[in-house]
């Protein structure tokens, strides 16, 4: 699983640092700075869920590139 | 017959109908090369085969491109970009006012082998009069494809290829987020082919001529001409045809040499990188050769600085630029660049406070690879170059104060200056 961000949408809600501080952290404007594209699994449940709090849907999650996994599966947890 | 004949002998290609006294009629265009032959899908094997590269900058290799755009079904759209963004180049300019027919044989070729119906030739809205001559000389030629010249808003992220896209579907001429990428969905979400301006004129004469007519001039692994656009303290600034590979010293040597003592050479623009000039001198003017060294070819611009100059001033200028032209899409570019800019006028004019190159060197990784556009990635190449090129100017500067360099008029060409 893979994170992005679109940057023209994101407008630095800052919503995503607060759910995936993991992954994420603010740059001095506000807006998200990624640690790395690729998400541990044991964050996926974290990530999907920062990706669907985001205000402008600005953070994209990128679930194509593994294997087995449904693309906008919801975690049952 | 020595290398110089031969050297010779290999331009001008594209320059080679350039009159002294005006455009080139499409009269006097067919009688300088003859009328191009009607092609199909199977001119991209031949421009695979001659390894022409985009000539607008980033040097993507322009079959490639075709064959993506050609193997979609359905129709097909093809934009030339003439908006030539960088304020230092002026070849596209050149092209489409004085060999307007050149570009518009190769805008037909490349729509013919994709299988277009219809093309846009894209210049600044601004430049009223070349809009009309465009116009005229499509009007006068008859051809099999449709072609639209159009205005486009004159700044400088408008002609990056998905800002022409975004603003032919009706939108901002500003970049969008990628992908998908114009070749694969573009103008009315067909498949578009965007190619600059030099690189089709550069298809008009090889589908005259050919690939291995076209790989005569150049390199093996660079092949054909390109044109720059020589600046800055040289004898006679302007524009000229090379062969890729011509060493960045006879470059500006074309020019008239040095009108001064060159301290360091711009090389590929302000999208580009300082390079010292006795460093940049032998190098070849190739994107793989340029890069190594730290450097990048970009569309072709050299801009000689002389030793009485201040690089960092110089930069900071240009910077101020780049910051109030970005789209205002991103974030990072939006309160980034102005933060770089502010950085480097300290640094370049007030000095004597030893803070300017840490707060540049935080902000250039905040900045970089951030925005949906390459734009300020251009920005945080040349302040990085500068910094790496004049490091112990910039140390004096940040701890003792400007150098007498600053004094001196700019040399760095902006937009309304001229």
């Amino acid at each position: 699983m893979r994170l992005r961000v679109n940057p023209i949408a994101c407008t630095g809600h800052g919503m995503c640092a607060e759910l995936l501080p993991e992954l994420i952290q603010l740059d001095p404007w506000g807006y998200p700075l990624l640690a790395g594209e690729e998400v541990p699994r044991q964050l996926a449940a974290h990530a999907r869920r920062a990706a669907e709090a985001c205000p402008t849907l600005a953070l994209l999650l990128d679930e194509s590139l593994v294997p087995g996994v449904r693309r906008g599966r919801r975690d049952a947890g | 017959m020595n290398t110089a004949t031969i050297a010779n002998r290999a331009v001008p290609r594209l320059l080679a109908g350039l009159s002294y006294y005006g455009p080139a009629s499409l009269d006097e265009h067919d009688r300088q090369h003859g009328q191009p032959p009607a092609v199909g899908p199977r001119f991209i094997d031949v421009v695979e085969a001659s390894g022409l590269t985009g000539r607008g900058g980033a040097g993507f290799p322009t079959g490639r491109k075709m064959r993506i755009v050609a193997s979609a079904r359905g129709s097909k759209v093809v934009v030339a970009n003439g908006c030539e963004g960088e304020p230092a180049s002026s070849k596209d300019r050149l092209l489409l006012t004085m060999l307007p027919h050149l570009v518009l044989d190769g805008l037909v070729a490349a729509a013919m082998a994709v299988g277009a119906k219809e093309s846009y030739l894209c210049v600044h809205d601004h430049e009223t009069a070349l809009l009309d001559s465009l116009n005229d000389a499509v009007a006068g030629r008859g051809d099999p494809v449709r072609i639209q010249v159009t205005g486009v808003p004159g700044r400088y992220v408008a002609s990056e290829q998905s800002s022409l896209v975004q603003y032919l579907n009706g939108g901002p001429a500003k970049p969008t987020f990628a992908p998908p990428r114009p070749q694969e969905r573009g103008v009315r979400r067909l498949p578009t082919l965007v190619n600059n301006v030099e690189t089709l004129a550069h298809l008009a004469l090889i589908v005259r001529y050919g690939d291995r007519w076209f790989r005569s001039a150049g390199l093996p692994a660079a092949p054909g001409t390109m044109l720059v656009t020589v600046n800055g303290a040289v004898c006679r600034p302007g524009v000229h045809e090379i062969e890729l590979g011509t060493s960045v010293g006879n470059v500006v040597m074309r020019a008239g040499g040095p009108a001064e003592p060159p301290q360091a050479l711009l090389i590929g623009g302000y999208f580009g990188a300082w390079l010292p000039a006795d460093v940049a001198w032998p190098l070849r003017m190739t994107h793989a050769a340029l890069k190594a060294a730290g450097g990048a070819l970009g569309a072709g611009m050299v801009i000689a600085l002389p030793e009485s100059s201040c690089l960092l001033a110089e930069t900071a200028r240009v910077v101020r630029y780049l910051a109030n032209e970005g789209a205002g899409q991103c974030g990072p570019c939006i309160f980034g660049l102005p933060a770089l800019a502010d950085a480097m006028a300290d640094l370049a004019y007030h000095g004597g406070r030893g803070r300017a190159l840490s707060q540049l060197a935080m902000l250039i990784p905040l900045v970089e690879g951030r925005g949906a556009c390459k734009h300020p990635d251009g920005v945080t190449q040349l302040i990085r170059s500068a910094l790496r090129v004049a490091a112990e100017d910039a140390r004096r500067h940040d701890q003792t104060g400007p150098c007498r360099g600053i004094i001196r008029e700019p040399l760095l060409p902006l937009p309304g200056e001229d």
